[in-house]
């Protein structure tokens, strides 16, 4: 089907577009910039901030180009006086009613607003600034996000963002008029809500009124302390994501330059969340194998399927508050930065001749959740925190600039030992559908001995950015003692965005769906579209990201979990089996049924 | 001075007449098109007070084939100074329901609303009591429609049509873009007829007396009467049907106290008339012969000497402010600092010339505003402002 074209004048200019192109795209198709706030490309149109604005000849009003159609012989204007000098009072308008405070801003650099005012030049506040009339609250309460109200705008891409891409609906608007704002349910604050703390607001908020909560100088204050060992673990997204803050395209690799980043910022060790992605891959692999052999050979009508995944905190914290009744479906395993944290304060400690206490743990992560999982009371078993603090993507690029690190011109390193070792299945845990690739590399060839059958081991139907995606693996010729799996068809279900999630658990609950196995990732594309990753984000972007991820894969010599030999190791000095009891002790968890709101 | 001022009365609205059965069954008798033609011919526009021709938006929402539709009755009167519905729908609620069963018969629609407004729901009983008659009759004649009442919660904006369906189907009430237009993609997406309780009213008379007995009253661009709620400075405040069309100062040598200074014609939303423009200024639809014509959804207040026209404004604007939904930057930020500022002038904070940078300011909100409240709220600040400068300076 060819959509039918039409004819339309972009400032005295003729052009052909598309019949029902929005004018703003109409514009950007033609290499025309319109300045926008309240849109972004992952949101539905709200055409609230009026930036917008174009002027539409034989109209009186001027139109918001994202929200308005072009029609045929439709003559737009873009840049007009009227247009210009209405634009300039929406600009001041919003810096009235924002706290300008911008050397003090997180966001100072980074923000839309910010840019907007210095691109229309806004040198004078002529309005009278609303800040100092009005009482604000600034929500530190939470571990991962702060929200302050001051310098929101009220575009309420936060609020779509937890509706449209998460369907948590945690971010509201309440009031009306000049004490409009966004806030939660009953105006708790952002910990005791259902906030799964995924950080996407974060990452669609155009200034700094939701920011992540940042453990900078904690950190710094940790490398300085010379009886302190400071270990610091990545994790897969963060190497693909960490160039656009730096000055490098959407979908660079940066692993070496990154590597020898953290080294130059004097962690003592540099190691790789890959390394417990692939433990994690063994241990729910094993967990998922017991189940499926509870349910079809023992026929044990207490065992839970399917099995979903646990490596999402955001997700977690989602099916804790909406669907607490299927916690027993979830994987018992923790997620590879806890297992890495429990294993960093036990084996590592023992491993190197460390004191535990000594040990300062660090993460690096493309997640704001992170943080909150790290926190979580039941997060001890190493005996001591298990993970000290967690750092967004972010949050590295500031520690690098303000090492005065140039970053580009780095040499490439590459990961300390112990637990540095990784595999290709490894770091696809950053893009979505990519657990569930490594566990049936894994699981497949448990069972029978073979590879999984698909061409240089990318299971390619598993990959991809739709919201929901399922896949079915037939098992064929297993080994003996899983002779009962023989022509079973084993059926997965993937899910990313935690409103795909909502989809997926709601035909496990009605139960149409009669899945073995789900992976569910609470942010968009995965952990390469996470709440901690670079601002901005967008479909076009983490696709990048995720074709960057699966280039990672590609060229890893091993791509297997189990072949990991740091992984096969750490089984026969330490943990001795999967599934075991050590392994229970320190790398799985349980969870905490939680309120609806 | 002229002194052959007249107001035409007419009473049309609120005569009770106890056959609607009667006109029902005759209008359900009669086909769409040919009712979209009565309609159309005696030029009725939208009694809310933004005037779209009541005929023009039958026929669009007739002429789609997307079901469900549906039929809403704009009860949210919300307007400062505007309190006709409430006494249609106490006096006459089976004109304006005949009216909700004829444009569902129109459209193809079988589902209507009322939205009633949050502080009327004292008329809830009497009016469910009507709606179950019309019911009971609409069952024994097997027409397919039903008739539910929908609370407002009370906030002015709701009454905005798109608004209004936002708050229907469970949202915060705010604005929607337009375009789609409410008879396209309305409540729940559907084609839907949103009227003002008014407009429906009047299409009981045009349908009873046939479009011409409408049309020859008023003037052109203006046809028919309209309910005016006087309010303000008279002594003889309450609820009159005139004919349109009327100049302002026969109304005031109506309705005044001898010392009218300023008419508001509009409620909050509309203009201020000062006493040397009385004469020149007509009410009625915006056309392009009438000269200074003024739409209003019915407010009439007026004001006298002893009225400080920038307690006035002051009080417009802490309306609007507190009742804009607070979506849109211009209406929201704009609002706050219309008030602010013209606080700013009086007590000697910023200079009368500011009073010009707000003047602009409104132009703004007037051309960017999401939706007509933050359009509007220019109406009232610049005819204020211009036309009583020193009382806001001094």
């Amino acid at each position: 089907m060819t959509t039918q074209k039409i004819n339309i004048s972009l400032n005295g200019y003729n052009v052909q577009v598309d019949k029902g192109t929005m004018i703003l795209d109409a514009a950007k198709e033609n290499g025309l910039i319109i300045p926008t706030l309240c849109y972004h490309k992952d949101l539905c149109i709200a055409g609230n901030c009026r930036v917008c604005v174009v002027e539409i000849a034989g109209q009186k009003r001027l139109s918001a180009a994202c929200a308005t159609p072009v029609e045929e012989g439709m003559e737009i204007l873009t840049n007009s006086l009227k247009v210009r000098n209405s634009r300039k009072h929406i600009i001041e308008l919003l810096l009235a009613e924002h706290n300008a405070d911008c050397t003090k801003c997180y966001r100072n650099g980074n923000c839309e607003l910010q840019e907007l005012a210095s691109e229309y030049k806004i040198m004078t506040q002529e309005f009278i600034e609303l800040v100092p009339f009005k009482t604000y609250t600034i929500d530190m309460y939470s571990p991962s996000i702060i929200k302050d109200d001051s310098k929101c705008i009220r575009c309420q891409r936060c609020v779509r963002t937890c509706a449209e891409l998460q369907g948590v609906n945690a971010l509201t608007v309440a009031h009306k008029g000049d004490e409009m704002k966004i806030t939660t349910f009953m105006e708790k604050p952002m910990n005791s809500v259902v906030c799964t703390n995924c950080g996407q607001c974060v990452n669609h908020c155009p200034t700094g009124a939701l920011v992540e909560k940042n453990y900078i100088e904690e950190v710094w204050e940790a490398i300085s302390s010379p009886d302190k060992h400071v270990v610091v673990q990545t994790a897969p997204a963060v190497r693909i994501g960490l160039g656009e803050e730096l000055g490098f395209e959407p979908g660079s690799r940066n692993t070496g330059r990154m590597v020898a980043a953290l080294k130059r910022l004097g962690f003592d060790s540099v190691l790789d969340t890959d390394f417990t992605a692939d433990l994690t891959i063994v241990e729910e692999g094993t967990e998922l194998l017991t189940r499926l052999k509870k349910a079809l050979k023992d026929k044990d009508p207490n065992v839970k399927l399917p099995m979903a995944t646990s490596c999402s905190p955001g997700w977690i914290k989602y099916i804790e508050h909406l669907y607490p009744e299927y916690l027993p479906n979830l994987s018992t395993c923790k997620s590879p930065q806890q297992m890495f944290g429990a294993l960093v304060k036990t084996y590592y400690a023992k491993a190197r001749n460390l004191e535990p206490d000594k040990i300062v743990s660090v993460s690096i992560m493309p997640c704001t959740a992170k943080k909150f999982e790290a926190a979580r009371p039941e997060m001890l078993d190493s005996g001591y925190r298990d993970v000290d603090y967690v750092l967004t993507t972010r949050e590295l690029a500031i520690m690098i600039k303000q090492a005065g690190i140039n970053f580009s011109a780095l040499e490439e390193a590459k990961y300390d030992r112990l637990m540095g070792d990784s595999t290709g299945a490894g770091v696809i845990f950053g893009a979505t559908g990519g657990v569930m690739e490594a566990a049936l590399r894994t699981a497949y060839e448990l069972v029978t001995g073979r590879e999984v059958p698909f061409e240089n081991l990318n299971i390619t139907p598993v990959r991809g950015m739709e919201g929901v995606r399922e896949a079915t693996i037939k098992i064929e010729n297993p080994k003996k003692e899983w002779a009962f799996l023989d022509g079973v068809e084993l059926k997965c279900a993937i899910a990313h965005g935690l409103v795909n999630a909502k989809t997926v658990m709601d035909s496990v609950k009605s139960g149409k769906a009669d899945y073995h196995f789900i992976e569910i990732m609470a942010c968009p594309g995965g952990c390469l579209g996470g709440g901690g990753q670079p601002i901005p984000t967008s479909p076009e972007i983490r696709k990048k990201r995720a074709e960057a991820i699966y280039a990672e894969d590609a060229g890893m010599a091993i791509r297997k979990s189990h072949e990991n030999p740091e992984v096969i190791k750490l089984y026969r000095d330490f943990l001795k089996e999967p599934n075991g009891e050590l392994s229970h002790k320190l790398l799985h968890t349980k969870y905490t049924p939680r309120e609806r709101f | 001075m002229a002194t052959t001022y007249q107001l035409k009365r007419a009473d049309f609205i609120f005569k009770n007449e106890n056959d609607w059965e009667k006109v029902l069954s005759n209008i359900l008798s009669r086909s769409p098109q040919d009712l979209i033609n009565e309609l159309i011919s005696s030029e009725l526009k939208g009694r809310g007070g933004a005037g779209f021709p009541t005929g023009l938006k039958w026929k669009v929402a007739s002429e789609l084939a997307t079901q469900p539709k549906y039929v809403i009755c704009n009860a949210d009167e919300g307007e400062p100074g505007t309190f006709k519905d409430r006494e249609i729908l106490e006096k006459v609620p089976y004109k304006v329901l005949t009216a909700m069963v004829a444009c569902g018969h129109v459209i193809g629609a079988r589902e209507g609303f009322i939205y009633l407004r949050g502080e009327y729901r004292f008329l809830m009983p009497e009016l469910q009591k009507v709606i179950q008659e019309f019911e009971y009759y609409l069952k024994e004649i097997k027409q397919d429609f039903t008739i539910k009442i929908f609370m407002g919660s009370g906030a002015y904006i709701c009454g905005e049509e798109t608004a209004l369906f936002e708050s229907m189907e469970g949202k915060r009430g705010e604005p929607r873009n337009k375009p789609p237009y409410p008879t396209n993609f309305g409540y729940m997406g559907g084609p839907t007829v949103i009227n003002n309780v008014e407009t429906l009213a009047h299409t009981f008379t045009i349908f009873k007396y046939g479009a011409k007995k409408f049309y020859d009253l008023g003037v052109q661009y203006s046809r028919g009467t309209k309910l005016f709620s006087v309010s303000g400075d008279t002594p003889k405040p309450g609820i009159y049907e005139l004919e349109l069309g009327m100049s302002l100062q026969d109304f005031v040598y109506e309705f005044g106290d001898g010392d009218t200074k300023a008419v508001q014609v509009g409620g909050a939303s509309g203009f201020l008339v000062p006493r040397k423009k009385f004469a020149d200024t007509a009410i009625g639809y915006q056309g392009k012969l009438t000269g200074i014509s003024l739409p209003t959804g019915g407010s009439m207040m007026l004001f006298n000497s002893s009225r400080s026209m920038y307690n006035v404004l002051d009080n417009y604007l802490e309306f609007f402010r507190e009742e804009s939904c607070g979506q849109c930057t211009p209406c929201r930020v704009g609002c706050q600092q219309l008030l602010l500022g013209i606080k700013a002038v009086k007590r000697g904070d910023r200079p009368a010339s500011y009073l010009d940078k707000l003047l602009r300011l409104t132009e703004t909100m007037q051309v960017t505003a999401k939706c007509g409240l933050g359009q509007s709220v220019a109406n009232s600040f610049s005819s204020i402002v211009e036309n009583f400068r020193e009382e806001m300076i001094y």
